[in-house]
């Protein structure tokens, strides 16, 4: 046992329950431990573990793939078609995976969130770390894939780990407002999954972006995943596709943009509002 | 004692609760009454509670259900925000207010030990190498590699136990986790708080068990509905807190409420003589006397005196009613003494003397209390079981055989 230190420490007061605060050290602690403990449990006791964040995606790939490339012909004079397909899904998929159980964070993690003191802006970014890491694994057999395929390393490459950095925290801000409202608003979850559903064919995911007509591209490329995919594209599949610029004017980023950091500043708004009293709301 | 650092420093802390009367969950309730505003109930759960704990204090803080102790403790922790008032503390300070949180049935101890010590405020890599220590000190190391659901609650507890003991934290934040866990556990419990004591740390043990506080406390705090009702030696606070806690039973109300209107300094029992002794010989007539200062004007007052059995069962009770006719009203400062001589049958066993003062108009308020103030035992006489033993005689006849062929 140790015994307490020679010098008392000093009083310092004690605020209670926060979105940030109790040190930088302890936040990146709590949220790595209970990321990785997440990820961990979340393919506890199935056969084939890791392998079905992969398997996931991947037959969700191979299913759309038969039908868009052999029945709708969609991917017709699309270069690299196949490719292009299973990096949006992979991207996506982590968006709407990581929104979706960020939602239910907070009530999940109940028994933390009312027996101890913690930041509680942690929460939903383990949330989204969780799937992160998923991600991670995906994207090593996505880029696996894509040699595979005979798509050649580019210097543009290095592009898309800043790509993943910001829609990472596009997610993140999301999962904010989601994690923020849903104790009080139970709602936020049906509305999300079918706001996931919209966003999915609203996003140049299945389609490419020249296949919307050119006065709606503008407003599809507003959602900033949908500006992050078509820019993923251009860095790592397909060179001549257009970019957000070229594809709706040199203007083009501005309303992705002024979208991400209103919904980064709102969600960190509305959780730091809610974060001292969520303990007593649940 | 006064020359130690404070550890905690409560000020004026209140804490309401807003109860919704009609809890609006849903949007659709949301737009189907628009201009329906949550009417809120409030519930105040602590008023003005200010106290502080001294560096190396074992600081008890007894309470019944619902008196705020639990919700004071989540403000310690910082779990609830204070609505007004201060909490300062020195230190890191790690609260226990369930075992093992964080922990996961599905992980092995190793990976739960990781995850509960960073919840305590541990590193991982601390964690980690305390982990021997923890393990060694739960007495755990043969299921390491175990996974929790596997694990007998009672090997949990301990698990959990031994890392709170390993946070390294300078305050500790205790809530009735002992009332899980078998006698041969509670003992080990008890070692723990020993050592802790011994090794100096500040500890604010929260519970409801009067016990507790008497055999680890220096001080103790009772707080009855939301309010500080006495800061002190644990041994008075204990009985005070008893006190509260059987007035519902005693005065035979509920909600009754305790006015301190009189103090009931002391209680004993006495032989036909009148000589002072805690025994009573079983067939000889026993006297039970207590002494009463009013600190207030008690109009139209009762006194009442029960004696009660170690089990709790109210054997016999007196009170000043049977005189048939309204006593004198108890002037401020005046002292009485009520004295109650009853032929004793009881069977020999141990048995506890309680007394109440109050009003006759207004029974549910409690002018004073003095749950168990004296004890005493009955020696003596021959009895085979029961409470009492009445007045009786026993006969066997034979009876004659009834030859039915």
């Amino acid at each position: 046992m140790t015994t307490s230190a020679p010098t008392p420490p000093a009083l310092r007061d004690i605020h209670g329950p926060s979105a940030l605060g109790g040190g930088f050290q302890r936040f990146c602690y709590l949220a790595w431990v209970m990321a990785a403990t997440d990820f961990k449990l979340g393919y506890f006791g199935s056969a084939l573990g890791y392998l079905w964040s992969l398997v996931r995606p991947l037959l969700l790939f191979g299913v759309l793939y038969l039908v868009f490339s052999q029945v709708i012909r969609l991917g017709e004079g699309v270069p690299n078609y196949p490719v292009l397909l299973l990096l949006n899904i992979v991207l996506f998929t982590f968006f709407t995976e990581a929104s979706q159980n960020a939602v239910q964070s907070v009530v999940r993690r109940e028994n933390l969130v009312r027996k101890m003191h913690f930041p509680r802006v942690t929460v939903p970014l383990a949330a989204v770390l969780t799937s992160a890491l998923n991600l991670v694994v995906n994207l090593v057999a996505v880029f696996v894939f894509i040699l595979a395929y005979g798509v050649n390393p580019r210097p543009s490459w290095l592009l898309f780990p800043v790509i993943v950095l910001v829609l990472a925290t596009f997610t993140f801000g999301v999962s904010l407002i989601l994690a923020a409202l849903f104790p009080r608003f139970r709602d936020v979850e049906p509305i999300w999954a079918i706001t996931g559903t919209i966003l999915f064919y609203g996003s140049p995911v299945l389609y490419p972006i020249e296949l919307v007509p050119d006065d709606w591209q503008w407003v599809v490329l507003a959602n900033p995943v949908a500006a992050l995919l078509e820019t993923a594209r251009v860095a790592v599949v397909d060179p001549t596709a257009p970019s957000v610029a070229e594809a709706a004017g040199a203007l083009a980023w501005v309303t992705p943009m002024v979208v991400f950091v209103a919904v980064c500043v709102v969600g960190l708004w509305v959780f730091n509002r809610e974060a001292p009293r969520i303990a007593e709301e649940l | 004692m006064a020359s130690r650092p404070i550890a905690v420093d409560v000020e004026h802390l209140h804490k309401t609760f807003r109860i919704p009367e009609h809890r609006v969950h849903t949007l659709k309730e949301r737009a189907l009454h628009p201009f329906r505003r949550t009417a809120y109930e409030e519930l105040r759960v602590l008023d003005d509670v200010s106290f502080r704990i001294l560096q190396g204090e074992f600081f008890g803080i007894l309470g019944r259900n619902g008196s705020g102790k639990s919700t004071l403790l989540k403000c310690l922790a910082g779990i609830y925000r204070a609505d007004e008032g201060r909490i300062r503390v020195a230190g890191h300070l790690a609260p226990f207010i369930e075992l093992g949180v964080g922990f996961n049935p599905d992980l092995t101890a190793r990976e739960n030990v990781v995850i509960n010590a960073v919840m305590m405020g541990l590193s991982p890599a601390q964690a980690r190498e305390r982990f021997d220590d923890i393990i060694e000190f739960a007495e755990l190391q043969r299921f390491v590699e175990m996974k929790l659901k596997n694990y007998s609650s009672g090997m949990q507890v301990r698990l959990a136990f031994s890392t709170m003991v390993q946070a390294d934290a300078d305050v500790m934040l205790i809530d009735e986790v002992l009332a899980v866990g078998d006698a041969a556990f509670q003992e080990k419990c008890f070692e723990i708080f020993d050592s802790l004591r011994a090794a100096g740390k500040t500890i604010v043990l929260v519970t409801h068990d009067m016990r507790l506080v008497e055999r680890f406390c220096d001080r103790a705090m009772l707080i009855n509905s939301h309010r500080i009702e006495g800061i002190g030696d644990p041994k008075e606070i204990a009985q005070r807190y008893l006190d509260a806690n059987f007035i519902d039973a005693a005065a035979e109300a509920a909600d009754a409420v305790l006015l301190e209107r009189a103090h009931i300094s002391d209680t004993w029992t006495a032989d036909d003589q009148g000589e002072r002794s805690d025994i009573g010989a079983h067939g000889e007539p026993l006297r039970v006397y207590s002494l009463i200062e009013a600190r207030d004007p008690i109009p139209d007052p009762e006194i009442r005196v029960w004696i009660e059995n170690e089990a709790g069962a109210r054997v016999f009770a007196a009170s000043t009613l049977e005189f048939g006719r309204r006593i004198r009203d108890f002037a401020r400062g005046e002292r009485r003494m009520f004295a109650v001589r009853i032929e004793n049958r009881l069977v020999s066993d141990t048995y506890h003397v309680s007394v109440l003062v109050r009003s006759r108009a207004r029974p549910q308020e409690v002018s004073a209390i003095r749950h168990r103030a004296a004890r005493f035992s009955v020696v003596g006489g021959e009895h085979v079981g029961g409470l009492y033993d009445l007045e009786h005689t026993i006969q066997l006849e034979p009876v004659g055989k009834e030859v039915t062929t």
